[in-house]
């Protein structure tokens, strides 16, 4: 029969069209501006309405999620922050479209640099989002945010990251990457103690040889 | 007088409530209200696709992020229709005469949002030899939303960002109903040897003599 | 002695002045007198069977003065490659076309003219591509700079440790990303000509193609603002009546001089940018380069199991999230405006849910390494796989199926619409799903198997028609195709490390290297050339949508103006891969 292919497709139209309202009576008022609503609007099960409402609602940010880099500093405990970047260059090096620059300076005493950037510039114009500079930071030092509501209206005031701007405190860093955050302190965690270890060994020695 | 006027709105209602002090009523601000109530909410951008960004600007428009919530659901392949123009993606030399046509046919009030750190900046592609630098160079932006690829709720917040604007102009300030200085089209640039700006015709005249 | 050994042997005994192996370092083929590539060429084609000429490029060798074309033949039955080397002195480079025979060169050779300058003589349009008639220079020249010039070669040295901000258009006399020649002296009497021989050329295949009558002929230009389009494309449409007489792509406007950029680009920056090219399935991008680059690294064979499964994985999620898009957008191409493509977005919507969850952004996703891949698929998101894999996916795609594929409104736009016989296809280069529903079942992944592809049990999928709604169905075909191997690959999937090794500056040996893979638009290839450094020296990229447009002239004229759109929604074109 002519015109029957149209029908079977238009009772799928049909049943996308009722399925909100059988889910939205099943499910009652959970449905809407819960996390639990939001969960199951991107899960397999989703029948009929799709829609996360922002600003109400936010997809969650998975872990992994990209947007523009940041870098971290640790709060010490006397109160004063420590930048964790040491100006080495990688991320300026491997950054893909080149928007980063890191000024450095040398100690006027010894002449060799201080492992600190005076300068850290990100031109987020420019960033391809990619997260290279994250990845291959030997210091854990620059991270890739979960932040994107950054639109503005004059992108010359806004848009070039400075070091002010792109300081973040390591705890903002723990909360945003969990895993990755208790990998890496893990990780440090063990490198310290070897390094106590070795320590230690050293000194034994040293007495060892001292009262010898 | 002024805060016992005052009307109270809670929180998920404020989207929808325009008048909140019955003053303002008396101050002759309705109007304005209104009017900016009325722009806000029937904001139409252009189904105009540049590049990448263009994709997440679809996706914003599908059923996930859904822009009728704001009004903006109505995308107009046609510039003389639209009231937005989203940059979404790279703009080339090749392209931009093209963009700047576009820009000119539609009617005021118009914005534009540049998404995209493409439109914004350049982009990733900004050293490249057929890549625009920012369409702000070009066209006067309302908007920039950052982000390769802004995600579509980064692009909401912008749009959310553009509404706020269009709230707080003023009719008696807007360059639209001024007969006198409603402002010429841009000049279109030329494909030439490379781009030509005609605002730049002296410059390049001056930098070939000399 | 195996096939293309017999093969190479006999095409030295019978040129022997004309050809012969080109025995540079690290390089394959043969190089091949410029005065007898169009007998060679034929003789492989009718002769040898490699009638499937994928790719024709250019690289300019400055150092030793010579531009030199590159060609990868392939035999539609599949096999490997057959690397031609054609060379040409840089102050005169001319070289015989090949249009004659492979009409697929066309808008290649088109290519290589407008970015390295090769003029190929008998091309019969031998018109810029990419860039406008009047451009100046060459680009892809290595004596060519930009107007943003800052280094030959990244990193640049002022990013650090001295790194003054600055933006890079301030270092240009004009601030806009211009530049204009010594001798340019007046911008008002220039006089743009790039237009002039578009429509001179088109009304000429009209005269041709024409009824005979003696009427106008009407010139549309749709685009490059066009919403059928799919992007900033621009289709030069001559029509008498209804009826479409010539028609001629324009294409460049969103040239973003990948290959530029990519050149200056280390061999790992190259990968984002990979993303950005067909930027619906960048995924397959990143596979596609990251082989490429293992093959003249020499990593191929050494690449963690678990990896390789992690690509496959990816690879074949991008491909169902590629055609839903593609089928949702030809139906919007149709007339049904927004529901189907609203369904077909909702599921990809769910699969980008997954990319974003392993690799970090929805699209651009940068997810290969060279030896792997960068992160690897946590038990949380396997799950979610799994479950669209298994459950959701296979029940939306029939429900897809059930409201689209029956309809008689569809079926009576698409059926005999925009027909490209087997014949035409393969002579046109035309690859994926775009050659697969012209009856030619060529797919990379079985004709010469990459990666763990071999593993799987699948069927390439084949339509006989060669019309658009062919095209529609084989892309249903694939999706249930991919989902096969999705499952088997989900079942099997070791666990293990996922990466060789991942320093950020990886130096590549000499040589040469093209890999492909067949992506969901079709076969996407990456040609390298390596001179020892960190950066490429040349690199190309073969991109599927650019070379399947091709056939877009043989496949509408004679067609009605509205089917246009609809067979140009049927190749599934994105333009970030057509004007790279
Ligand atoms: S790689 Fe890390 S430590 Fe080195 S300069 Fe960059 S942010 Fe600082
Ligand atoms: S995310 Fe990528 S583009 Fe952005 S600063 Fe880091 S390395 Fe550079
Ligand atoms: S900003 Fe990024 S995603 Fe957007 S158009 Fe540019 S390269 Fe593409």
């Amino acid at each position: 029969m002519y015109g029957k292919g149209i029908l079977e497709g238009l009772l799928v139209t049909l049943k996308h069209f009722f399925g909100t309202f059988i889910d939205d009576i099943r499910k009652g008022r959970k449905r809407y501006m819960t996390d639990e609503g939001v969960e199951y609007r991107r899960s397999k099960d989703v029948k009929g309405i799709f829609t996360v409402q922002y600003p109400e609602e936010r997809l969650p940010t998975p872990e992994n999620f990209r947007f523009v880099p940041f870098l971290v500093y640790d709060e010490k405990e006397d109160g004063t922050n420590e930048i964790r970047c040491t100006s080495c260059g990688i991320c300026a090096k491997v950054c893909p479209p080149q928007c980063i620059w890191i000024e450095q300076t040398t100690n006027p005493k010894t002449g060799r640099p201080v492992p600190e950037p005076v300068k850290f510039f990100i031109d987020i114009d420019i960033c391809m989002n990619c997260g290279f500079c994250a990845d291959f930071c030997p210091f854990d030092s620059i991270k890739m945010d979960h932040y994107y509501e950054m639109a503005s209206f004059d992108r010359t005031k806004t848009n070039i990251l400075d070091l002010t701007k792109l300081s973040k405190p390591a705890s903002y860093h723990a909360e945003i990457h969990p895993i990755h955050f208790a990998r890496e302190e893990e990780i440090r965690r063990v490198k310290e103690q070897k390094r106590e270890e070795r320590r230690l060994a050293k000194e034994q020695r040293l007495n060892k040889f001292k009262s010898e | 007088m002024a805060e016992k006027n005052k009307i109270t709105v809670p929180d998920e209602l404020k989207s929808t409530v325009a008048v909140t002090d019955i003053q303002e009523v008396f101050d002759g601000n309705l109007i304005e209200k209104a009017y900016n109530w009325g722009r806000r909410n029937s904001v139409w951008p252009m189904f105009f696709g540049l590049a990448c960004c263009a994709i997440e600007m679809i996706s914003t428009a599908a059923s996930r992020f859904d822009l009728s919530r704001f009004g903006m659901e109505v995308m107009r392949p046609s510039p003389r229709q639209s009231d937005l123009l989203i940059i979404s993606g790279t703009v080339t030399k090749k392209m931009l005469p093209a963009i700047v046509r576009l820009y000119n046919q539609m009617p005021e009030p118009k914005y534009v949002i540049a998404m995209g750190a493409c439109a914004s900046g350049g982009g990733p592609f900004k050293e490249g030899y057929n890549v625009i630098a920012g369409i702000d160079k070009y066209l006067p932006v309302d908007v920039y939303v950052p982000g390769c690829p802004p995600t579509p709720q980064a692009l909401l917040f912008g749009l959310m960002k553009l509404q706020e604007k269009i709230d707080n102009q003023k009719i008696s300030e807007t360059s639209w109903y001024d007969k006198e200085n409603a402002g010429d089209p841009i000049p279109i640039p030329v494909l030439g040897p490379d781009i030509m700006d005609p605002k730049d015709f002296d410059k390049i005249r001056k930098q070939a003599k000399g | 002695m195996n096939e293309i050994a017999v093969v190479k042997s006999e095409l030295e005994i019978r040129f022997p002045d004309a050809v012969r192996k080109d025995d540079r370092e690290g390089f394959q083929g043969y190089i091949v007198e410029k005065e007898s590539l169009v007998e060679v060429a034929t003789a492989l084609r009718d002769d040898f069977g490699y009638d499937y000429l994928t790719s024709v490029t250019g690289v300019d060798y400055i150092e030793e003065d010579i531009l030199e074309a590159v060609y990868h033949f392939y035999r539609s039955t599949g096999g490997k490659e057959l690397v031609l080397h054609v060379q040409t002195p840089r102050n005169n480079p001319v070289i015989p076309s090949l249009y004659k025979i492979f009409h697929g060169v066309d808008f290649q050779e088109r290519e290589a003219w407008d970015l390295i300058g090769i003029k190929f003589e008998g091309h019969p349009d031998l018109r810029r591509i990419l860039l406008w008639e009047g451009f100046n220079g060459h680009p892809l020249q290595k004596d060519w700079k930009e107007a943003f010039y800052v280094e030959e070669k990244k990193p640049f040295d002022n990013r650090w440790p001295e790194g003054k901000i600055q933006q890079i258009e301030e270092l240009n006399k004009f601030g806009k990303n211009v530049r204009y020649p010594e001798n340019f002296h007046d911008p008002e009497s220039w006089k743009p000509e790039h237009e002039d021989l578009l429509y001179a050329g088109l009304l000429d295949l009209a005269e041709k193609t024409g009824s005979g009558l003696e009427t106008d002929h009407v010139v549309i230009n749709m685009g490059p603002q066009h919403p059928s389009t799919h992007g900033v494309f621009r289709m030069a449409v001559v029509v008498d009546g209804e009826t479409i007489t010539a028609l001629k792509p324009v294409m460049g406007y969103l040239h973003r001089n990948h290959e530029k950029i990519g050149e200056r680009n280390t061999y790992i920056q190259n990968i984002p940018y990979t993303d950005r090219l067909d930027y619906i399935s960048s995924l397959s991008n990143n596979f596609g380069y990251a082989m490429a680059v293992e093959k003249l690294l020499g990593y191929t064979n050494e690449i963690p199991e678990r990896a390789e499964y992690l690509r496959v994985i990816m690879a074949e999620l991008t491909r169902i999230s590629n055609h839903l898009w593609a089928i949702g957008f030809l139906l919007n191409d149709l007339g049904a405006y927004f529901t189907p493509s609203l369904y077909a977005i909702q599921e990809r919507e769910l699969i980008l849910d997954i990319f974003e969850e392993v690799t970090g952004a929805r699209m651009m996703n940068n997810y290969h390494r060279f030896g792997g891949v960068a992160k690897d698929i946590l038990p949380d998101a396997m799950k979610k796989i799994e479950n669209l894999v298994l459950d959701r996916l296979p029940r939306k795609v029939d429900e897809l199926d059930k409201y689209l594929t029956k309809s008689e409104l569809l079926q009576s736009r698409t059926e005999g619409v925009g027909v490209l016989t087997p014949e035409d296809a393969i002579n046109m280069c035309a690859v994926g799903p775009v050659l697969r529903a012209s009856g030619v079942p060529y797919d990379v992944r079985r004709a010469d198997p990459y990666s763990i592809y071999d593993r799987f049990d699948f069927d390439v999928a084949v339509r006989y028609h060669g019309d658009t709604y062919d095209r529609y169905l084989i892309r249903m075909d694939e999706i249930h195709q991919s989902l096969r191997i999705l499952q088997q690959a989900l079942k099997d999937i070791p666990e293990g490390p996922i990466l060789l090794r991942n320093p950020y500056n990886i130096k590549a040996p000499k040589g040469e290297a093209y890999g492909r893979v067949e992506g969901p638009k079709g076969e996407l290839g990456f040609y390298i050339v390596s001179d020892g450094t960190s950066n490429p020296y040349r690199y190309h990229v073969r991109s599927p949508s650019f070379i399947n447009l091709t056939g877009l002239e043989k496949m509408c004229v004679g067609q009605k103006v509205a089917d246009v759109v609809v067979i140009l929604g049927s190749i599934d074109i994105i333009l970030g891969e057509v004007d790279r």
